[in-house]
């Protein structure tokens, strides 16, 4: 069997139940990983309003993100005076380091030359913090391109070349949860290196209770790390499908020489071998034993549990990268990844699942909906669908359970604690899919086993 | 008193904070928000898919890229008891090529598709910001789908840039008001009413609808919580519409009294006084002593049965601060009687929309020294909540990070929330949320400094 794409029962010109996000929405939690910075949306209020409020749902931690707030006047004469004041309201209220300006539909089709009235609200004032800037239409691309682009828009400003660092790494992980985040930056100073990690909202956007209000939360890649990117060793990018000539490491490789080394998302053995892999090669350092062990239960436990999971079928969506390493992994443990939908775009998914899920059958749909992705679910047969919260309705209509994975998950507590990454991300994500096999096997049966 | 706090009010925010008892109360609300404030507020937008939300049976299709229809998608607690339409997710998805050539054939197909595949009553078109700016002629395409398919199609001007979120319920209340008048009114009775700004959270609207009902008054239309095209087509043959909220349905009631001649009063179905006088107010109208008899059987039945846990709760509660942040000002005086009714005391009001006369009726129920805030933001709330020492935020999930990163309890009392606050029964969930939150043994681990003189 090999990889099939198939036609959806009826092509309708309208998204129905989309599977995908604008793509501010994406600038806006990339940012929220740089210390001391704030985005700013030009647009309407409503943008951010709107982004805040799904960002809180899946994070649950304060997310302030400021609107230039574009009126009829705006809209029609540029919205230039309202961008200088809500960079000035902005400065003044938060005192940020860096304010990352980012686009929206609107501004962007009123054709307004953002990098111009940027450069005249830093020719007026005395001092003001980094601006940076990223193109981000809504029209063009999804949450997850936003996202991209905003962390090479900050290295496009920020990051300077050097002498080579050998024990600096840049990693780039992409739409990661933040006990993820927390988790990578362990693994790259285990092998005895540095790290800078963009963008790092491990501690802003989980962080602890606090005993006075903090205008920005503290944590993130600091803007001197960032600086330094362009002198590090390598840049290992956690994506499969981001063309490198719009992303931040393929730019650290083309205008600083840091090489590029794009891995798949370490979810898996074999997707976490290869983190360790290129980890030990920069290092010099074989991987430490506590690492081996880790690896060493993993299989133990892949190995206790495969009949439970063997032949299962799952339905996975998601950001093309998430569906990859979990069609990848899925493939590891013996679970037919039969359906593999993202509302993304790239170009590259089925060629990418082919890659990692030869010979599974799977059906690869891009650039789809929910309501497409639920018709071909039923087609497919699955036991189970592992994607975000908004595969509720996918799980109702089909009866079948859901794993939660990936962004949003905000029908459940604990988004951000999530882990999927490295030996024991993996371990979580198996013991959980296992689990929730066996749970529906209770479920289904009569007689309740309560000894498995 | 109070923790020494670091952060600054920047100065074109001042004139919409109001100190009750320092001075006349001169409000500078009612405007657009200052740019780079991260005020709470959203979009026209957003204001018409909030009033337009809950019509179940209709087709709720939003023009423009996707990110306005995935931020909508099912995130409100109101409920259907029949079509369940409203919780899809509809969007032209433009894209760049979209934007270039302009979406009106796409928004045409995607219209026809839609119709025939889910045999909508109507179908409302929400324009976003783009939409003027690529020259889509969205009138247009509705009459023409709307004669191609046989069903209403109605434009809904809900451009996000083009106002504030007042005027998307404007938008949305001259699109429900093109349905308003085509429907049969033969077998309406004089003892009838239309609910307006009421959106059926947690089931809210069938708890008033019970109370109204018993009282012997027929409910001929929710607006819309619950909502049906065919009913919405018959509103007016009520003798009256009942209006909640000070501003997302206001402008349909004004609309239908200057067209079909129906009066309306304001109520709010928060709290055991609005809500007894909602139901007062009804039978009032109508100068029918059997009403009014009712309505005071009803009052005394519901108060009875809810008192004693009431009162349990009041004991726990007594003497505790709330802030409360609203959309709307309305709900804020309902907010401030019940945490009364709860022994407690308000020491922050604010709403996104309020205007002069209800922050001056904001001052007036409100103690002296209570902080009255406009279209705040969180830097704000967070300054004034350590300010005054508040133990408990009632406000929505863009406000709730703040209650709970300083350690203060929270109560959610907007749209997305899924229980029912409304009514008799709605005050003890109200009170059971405030106390669950504000009496958890959680809060012993907090940081939070608590050096406010009591």
């Amino acid at each position: 069997m090999s990889t099939r794409t198939l036609p959806v029962k009826q092509n309708f010109a309208a998204a129905r139940n989309a599977c995908k996000l604008c793509t501010p929405l994406g600038a806006c939690l990339a940012l929220s990983g740089i210390d001391g910075a704030i985005p700013l949306l030009h647009g309407s209020q409503g943008c951010s309003t709107y982004i805040r409020r799904f960002l809180i749902s899946h994070f649950r931690e304060p997310m302030d993100i400021a609107s230039s707030n574009f009126g009829e006047r705006a809209a029609i004469f540029g919205g230039s005076e309202n961008l200088q004041a809500a960079l000035g309201n902005v400065a003044k209220g938060y005192s940020p380091s860096m304010i990352g300006v980012c686009t929206t539909c609107l501004s962007e089709t009123i054709g307004d030359d953002v990098p111009m009235i940027l450069r005249e609200f830093t020719g007026k004032a005395q001092s003001h913090p980094i601006l940076t800037h990223a193109s981000t239409p809504s029209y063009r691309g999804t949450h997850f391109d936003g996202f991209v682009s905003a962390i090479r828009s900050v290295v496009d400003s920020l990051a300077q070349g050097g002498q080579r660092d050998a024990g600096l790494v840049n990693v780039i992980p992409g739409m990661v949860s933040p006990a993820d985040v927390r988790h990578l930056k362990e693994i790259v100073r285990d092998f005895g290196l540095r790290c800078v990690l963009l963008p790092d909202y491990a501690q802003r956007l989980d962080g602890p209770s606090w005993s006075e209000y903090h205008k920005l939360p503290a944590g993130g890649t600091t803007l001197d790390e960032i600086r330094s990117m362009g002198s590090a060793a390598a840049t290992l990018e956690l994506s499969s499908v981001t063309d490198p000539a719009h992303s931040a490491g393929g730019l650290l490789e083309s205008r600083h020489g840091v090489p590029r080394n794009a891995l798949d998302l370490s979810i898996g053995i074999g997707a976490s071998d290869e983190l360790l892999e290129s980890l030990s090669r920069l290092s010099g350092r074989s991987v430490p034993a506590e690492y081996q062990e880790e690896r060493g239960r993993l299989v133990d436990s892949y190995v206790d549990a495969h009949k439970y999971v063997f032949d299962k079928r799952a339905v996975i969506y998601g950001e093309e990268d998430l569906v990859i390493a979990l069609a990848r992994f899925c493939c590891e443990i013996g679970v037919r990844p039969v359906l593999c939908a993202s509302g993304g775009h790239s170009g590259k998914l089925a060629v990418e699942i082919a890659r990692v899920a030869p010979e599974c059958g799977t059906r690869v749909m891009e650039d789809v909906d929910f309501e497409e992705i639920c018709d071909a679910a039923r087609d497919a047969a699955p036991d189970l669908l592992i994607g975000s919260s908004k595969g509720l309705k996918l799980s109702r209509d089909l009866q079948l359970p859901l794993v939660r994975v990936g962004f949003p998950i905000h029908d459940r507590i604990g988004a951000s604690r999530v882990q999927t990454l490295g030996y024991r991300g993996t371990q979580q994500l198996f013991d959980r899919i296992v689990n929730t096999l066996l749970e529906r096997m209770q479920d289904m049966n009569e007689v309740g086993y309560s000894y498995i | 008193m109070g923790v020494s706090i670091s952060i600054p009010v920047l100065d074109q925010r001042q004139a919409q904070i109001h100190v009750t008892g320092e001075g006349p109360v001169r409000m500078a609300c009612e405007k657009q928000s200052l740019a780079g404030s991260v005020s709470q507020r959203a979009c026209v937008f957003c204001g018409s898919r909030v009033v337009l939300y809950p019509i179940a049976d209709a087709l709720h299709v939003v023009h423009g890229p996707i990110g306005c229809a995935a931020y909508t998608w099912d995130i409100r607690g109101s409920m259907s008891s029949g079509p369940q339409l409203h919780r899809m997710s509809f969007s032209t998805d433009l894209r760049e090529q979209d934007v270039i050539h302009g979406g009106e054939k796409k928004l045409e197909r995607a219209l026809v598709e839609l119709i025939e595949e889910y045999s909508p009553k109507a179908a409302f078109v929400y324009s976003t910001c783009i939409v003027g700016l690529i020259g889509d002629d969205v009138e247009a395409i509705c009459r023409k789908v709307s004669a191609r398919t046989g069903i209403d199609v109605i434009p809904v001007h809900s451009e996000g840039f083009a106002g504030s979120k007042k005027d998307g319920y404007s938008a949305a209340c001259r699109a429900i008001s093109r349905l308003i008048g085509t429907g049969d009114v033969t077998d309406i009775p004089k003892l009838s009413i239309n609910i307006l700004g009421e959106f059926n959270i947690g089931g809210e609207a069938w708890v008033i609808r019970d109370y109204y009902q018993r009282m012997g008054v027929q409910v001929v239309s929710t607006m819309t919580g619950d909502g049906r095209v065919d009913d919405i087509r018959r509103a007016h043959g009520a003798s009256l519409n009942v209006v909640q909220c000070s501003g997302s349905m206001k402008e349909l009631a004004k609309l239908m009294k200057e067209q079909h001649g129906v009066p309306f009063v304001h109520v709010s179905y928060f709290g055991i006084e609005d809500m007894s006088k909602a139901l007062y107010d009804v039978a009032d109208h109508f100068h029918d002593a059997g009403l009014m008899r009712n309505a005071r059987e009803i009052v005394a039945k519901e108060v009875a049965a809810i008192m004693p846990e009431l009162r349990r709760y009041r004991a726990a509660l007594q003497g505790k601060k709330a802030a409360v942040y609203t959309g709307g000002a309305f709900k804020a005086f309902s907010l401030v009687r019940s945490l009364r009714t709860l022994g407690m005391k308000t020491v922050i009001a604010g709403s996104q929309t309020g205007n002069p006369q209800d922050y001056q009726r904001l001052a007036d129920l409100c103690d002296p020294g209570t902080i009255l805030l406009d279209d705040t933001n969180p830097l704000e709330l967070a300054k004034f909540i350590q300010q005054t020492g508040a133990d408990l935020l009632i406000g929505g999930v863009k406000e709730r990070p703040i209650a709970y990163k300083l350690g203060l309890a929270f109560c959610d009392h907007n749209h997305e929330r899924k229980v029912c606050l409304a009514g008799f029964s709605g005050m003890v969930n109200f009170a059971r949320e405030v106390y669950s939150s504000t009496c958890s043994p959680v809060w012993k681990f907090v940081p939070r400094k608590r050096e406010v003189a009591s």
